[in-house]
């Protein structure tokens, strides 16, 4: 029980709450959601409350995360695709955030409910649907027709990219989901592990080396991991952003 | 601390969940060592895929994501993006005034190097016209000089002349002088000055 590596993922209710039947508890999970928001917002706030002309550290930090999310942005959807920068921004900072505050222990991890990284890929799928239609009207359908296929072929591509077009929303947000989930249950393994062989005598703490060495490469490799998701986030929702913008590739 | 109690709202037992929240707090993170009652709930529900929590994270992602989405675009991107428009102006604006005062400098360099030429042009040119000057004066001057000595030349030569043929002139009548002298002291008489001079012309031939 002490090391069941699930434990992490679940939910506690802080303040109960429920409106029509409907359970919306504030609970960690909520919680954890409130302290990434602010912290974020307390991080670009404070950093750039200087407003130098010359950056501090932190200033520089913040000016960094903006510029690298700027740059991907405009590297794949061209400088039209900056409309969607706060959207971008926002995402990007919210999933770093929360996968690292993840990597805190006994700190809960936003980003391991499907639910959550669902809703945030739904939110990115939704605005390239509803602007693309709304910026190009029914050409926005060309999406699935891509140019120079030969008219026998056309029905299989066109079947095979809205697939490609569906399968969007869930893949992104099982990427992400799927990789904090699996690292963090690989970490509470390892760990728990450590703490089993311990309690097993002299042998026990000698073999405890082993998966404690494993852990500690296994936080480095998370919170790269932590990084590069919220990373990969991005780079898709700018890609798929681009759709939305261009339509006709 | 905040992994403590399963969700167990399938149970409907919320007034339990309530209590056990409150033990929670008052046990603090020893609680999951002592292992929840609801510890049965595992092999049902994996948290992530339990329906039942779905409402609460959705509404509460929606008002935090959503406010965090409103500070972004109204306050931080405005904001950051102010800082790097003032630097990056700052930084052409620097770079234009460099750049004026580096035609400035080569203004000034080729006006410099115009006034220098100018000046040396001007310095020969003052050299020049003095040497020449310098130059006719002297020859003004040695050719006055010049004249003047050719002048005494021709004088002089005149005079010696002069004298050469009154010189010539009286060495007849010396000569007759002197013959009719020695004559006079050889012969004891005298001879005519007309004899003498036919002698003297005789013996000159």
């Amino acid at each position: 029980m002490a090391n069941d590596p699930i434990h992490q993922f679940q939910l506690n209710k802080l303040i109960p709450l429920e409106i029509g039947g409907v359970d919306i508890s504030f609970t960690n999970s909520s919680l954890f959601m409130v302290l990434t928001v602010a912290s974020a917002t307390i991080f670009m706030i404070w950093a750039t409350s200087g407003r130098g002309l010359i950056p501090t550290r932190m200033q520089s930090l913040a000016e960094m995360s903006y510029e690298f999310v700027a740059g991907l942005l405009r590297d794949s959807a061209g400088s039209d695709g900056m409309r969607f920068f706060p959207m971008v921004f926002s995402l990007f900072m919210f999933v770093l955030f929360a996968n690292l505050f993840g990597m805190i222990p006994f700190f809960f991890t936003v980003t391991s409910h499907i639910i959550i990284t669902f809703a945030l890929s739904m939110f990115v799928i939704g605005t390239v649907v509803v602007y693309g239609f709304y910026k190009h009207g029914f050409k926005f359908l060309g999406l699935f027709v891509p140019q120079g296929i030969p008219g026998l072929l056309m029905p299989l591509v066109v079947a095979i990219e809205i697939i490609s077009f569906i399968s969007r929303p869930i893949s992104l947000s099982v990427r992400l989901f799927a990789n904090m989930l699996a690292g963090h249950i690989t970490l509470k393994v390892f760990a728990g592990f450590v703490a089993t062989l311990t309690g097993a005598g002299a042998l026990g703490i000698g073999g405890a080396i082993l998966p404690l060495a494993m852990t500690v490469a296994l936080t480095g490799l998370e919170f790269l991991v932590a990084f590069l998701q919220a990373y990969v986030f991005t780079v898709l929702t700018c890609m798929y952003l681009n759709d939305a913008l261009h339509p006709n590739h | 601390m905040f992994i403590t109690n399963a969700w167990a709202a399938e149970e409907g037992a919320h007034q339990a969940d309530i209590k056990l929240g409150a033990d929670a707090n008052s046990n603090g993170v020893t609680h999951s060592e002592t292992g929840t009652p609801q510890g049965g709930d595992h092999g049902g529900a994996f948290p992530p895929f339990d329906t039942s929590t779905f409402a609460s994270q959705l509404l509460w992602l929606a008002i935090t994501f959503g406010l965090f989405f409103i500070i972004v675009s109204r306050v931080i991107v405005p904001r950051v993006s102010d800082i790097l428009e003032v630097r990056r102006d700052r930084i052409l604006r620097d770079l234009d005034e460099a750049n004026r005062m580096k035609e400035e400098s080569d203004a000034a360099i080729a006006a410099y190097e115009q006034e220098l030429a100018q000046a040396r042009n001007s310095a020969q040119n003052i050299g020049n016209t003095a040497r020449d000057a310098a130059k006719t004066e002297a020859e003004a001057k040695r050719a006055a000089a010049d004249s003047e000595l050719n002048k005494k030349l021709v004088e002089s030569e005149n005079k010696i002349a002069a004298i050469r043929t009154k010189a010539m002139g009286e060495v007849g009548t010396i000569a007759k002088d002197t013959v009719s002298e020695i004559v006079k002291e050889l012969v004891g008489s005298s001879v005519t000055s007309a004899e003498v001079s036919k002698a003297i012309t005789l013996v000159s031939k």
